[in-house]
């Protein structure tokens, strides 16, 4: 708009066209600012509602503002389940998987792309069929492995199938796949075991596809709601989510309380995305693009 | 003689890589192979079997199936899925291809938006279901009041049978926007600008230049996020799980495979039943995947 009529000398045509081309921008502006309403309201909702008293949230008309932003809502949550346990519980399983999953996949999704081995192609179609099976299908004997060696509430119960992943060794072989193979032949002259190779030539530039897979691993370790509610059905071992499903399941009409348990275990995950979203946009990218 | 040793090197470096190719490949092999493998092949022979509470199981035949093919329950949650795949999945990339046209524009605030509908995506399912469930709430909800202001009744949204199904949807679409959103401007922005301006000295309008360039080479991309996003939609089961009670009347209209799987599974423990309904749920995936491999090339485009 205001520099359509900025340029006032244009001839006539070329002003009909940038009142066009300003037009069409309000146009896409006014769709865009709709779907951030439509995409941020729950989420200011949800954190005007954790202030809120029960009473201030069943108002109708609905009160937009709390009266005071006390912390009340949370403290009830907190004295009714602990959130620090669950937080903590999350994190560590959540990093344990992301790092895991970066150092078996990282080797073997080298060793597949780059070293010779006989029915290497083969061993690798099996590892890719593991990629098309529904997940629901290992879970009952995933399940029994973990009651058998007697980890069922514990945190070890929550990472250790997933540190192991088709998935993250598929993605990573691509990207080694793509590295040139002059490296290696000037590696191997320099007297370059296959360790170092790896280590210090490979790894660091294969780093975009272990960003992809780290920021995927962690938000599904984070979010995963299935395989912690049937391992840890102990409150001391329960992650945020399967928290947030028993808190529900104890408090299902007290909105205020549920929003405040609901800001809790979100806001980690939240914060982490707001500090590396361009390390989150590139890796979900590469995903699509790679994959 | 210089040959023979040369021969021998060359041997020796070979027989090196496979110490390492073994090193590097068995935690990452072993691991798939006791976490995965083993139990698929555990999961398809218990769907022959009737477990009883405390695991003791007779071979049945194929009696889980059958059972499995005139179980009422069983055919309303695969109608259930197969509902929520059909809208949640085309409605989903709709919007998404939408905004990432949108945002591959130069336009002022871009990164902005991107990051705010990428919100969604780094949220817990458990939580997004939370907040949806209150603004559905028929007495105190947003929504409904929004509604009313427009002189509308809401609905009882998911307490109803008739709507329960339809509002988990309506939270799913929204959930699935962002992560797409971000895959298709991948894709969008891997087209040369060169296309359009070619386009534009041909004298093309936007919407021309949309289906005739954008549309076919964004096809590929096209075509990953829907291969991905049926195969995750025939797994919903969070949604459903936490916003749909129990006890609510409105469960059976709703409930999807995965989670009558769970039910069984780990509910009432019916594990060899479970089993079935899984080995099902895999059979109907890799039917739908084979059948999009087979068609792609009706209208995905390579080059």
């Amino acid at each position: 708009m205001i520099e359509g009529g900025a340029d006032m000398k244009q001839t006539g045509t070329a002003e009909l066209r940038k009142g066009h081309k300003n037009r069409y921008k309000i146009a896409v502006h006014v769709v865009l600012i709709f779907g951030v309403l439509v995409t941020v309201v729950p989420f200011l909702w949800m954190i005007l509602t954790s202030f809120k008293t029960l009473g201030e949230s069943m108002m109708i008309p609905p009160a937009i503002l709390p009266k005071s932003f006390q912390p009340v809502n949370y403290a009830s949550a907190l004295s009714m389940l602990p959130f620090g346990i669950f937080f903590y519980n999350t994190a560590v399983s959540t990093i344990v998987i992301v790092a895991g999953q970066i150092f078996l996949c990282s080797m073997a999704g080298y060793a597949f792309a780059r070293i010779d081995f006989p029915c290497k192609n083969a061993l690798f179609l099996i590892v890719l069929s593991v990629l098309m099976v529904p997940s629901q299908i290992f879970l009952l004997p995933q399940y029994l492995i973990i009651q058998k060696l007697g980890l069922l509430n514990t945190v070890s119960a929550l990472w250790i199938p997933n540190i192991f992943s088709a998935f993250g060794t598929f993605l990573l072989r691509q990207f080694f796949a793509t590295l040139p193979k002059d490296l290696e032949e000037a590696a191997t002259l320099d007297g370059c075991g296959q360790g170092r190779i790896f280590w210090q030539i490979m790894l660091p530039l294969a780093r975009p596809g272990i960003v992809s897979l780290a920021i995927f691993t962690g938000l599904f370790a984070w979010n995963n709601l299935m395989w912690p509610l049937i391992v840890n059905t102990s409150t001391s071992k329960m992650t945020l989510s399967v928290g947030l499903a028993t808190l529900e399941g104890a408090h299902f009409t007290d909105y205020p309380v549920l929003m405040a348990g609901s800001v809790m275990a979100i806001w980690p995950m939240l914060v982490v995305f707001i500090i590396f979203q361009k390390q989150f946009v590139q890796g979900i990218a590469l995903t699509g693009t790679k994959a | 003689m210089r040959d023979a040793s040369a021969k021998k090197r060359l041997s020796q470096k070979k027989k090196d890589g496979y110490i390492w190719f073994v090193i590097f490949t068995l935690p990452t092999v072993g691991g798939l192979l006791i976490f995965y493998i083993i139990p698929f092949f555990q999961t398809l022979l218990n769907s022959f079997k009737t477990i009883g509470d405390f695991g003791q199981a007779n071979w049945s035949g194929l009696e889980n199936y059958r059972r499995l093919f005139s179980d009422p329950i069983m055919g309303q949650t695969l109608v259930n899925t197969l509902i929520y795949a059909v809208v949640v999945v085309p409605v989903g990339i709709c919007f998404s291809t939408l905004l990432a046209v949108l945002l591959n524009t130069k336009i002022k605030g871009r990164s902005v938006y991107r990051t705010l509908f990428f919100l969604p995506s780094v949220t817990m399912p458990a939580a997004i279901a939370m907040v949806w469930k209150w603004l559905y709430n028929s007495d105190y909800g947003l929504i409904n009041y929004l509604l009313g202001l427009l002189g509308a009744k809401g609905p009882q949204w998911l307490a109803d049978p008739h709507s329960a199904l339809a509002s988990v949807i309506i939270v799913a679409v929204w959930a699935s926007i962002g992560n797409n959103m971000i895959i298709l401007l991948a894709g969008l922005q891997g087209i040369p600008a060169s296309y359009y301006e070619a386009a534009e000295t041909d004298g093309a309008n936007a919407v021309c230049k949309f289906f005739r360039i954008t549309v076919p080479l964004l096809t590929p991309t096209l075509f990953f996020v829907l291969v991905t996003s049926l195969i995750s939609a025939f797994q919903a089961f969070d949604l459903i799980f936490m916003m749909i009670p129990n006890s609510s009347a409105a469960l059976t209209s709703a409930e999807t495979v995965v989670y009558y799987f769970y039910q069984n599974a780990f509910i009432t423990s019916d594990k060899g039943y479970a089993s079935a309904i899984a080995i099902v749920l895999f059979a109907i995936i890799m039917v739908i995947t084979a059948v999009q491999m087979k068609l792609q090339d009706k209208w995905v485009n390579y080059d």
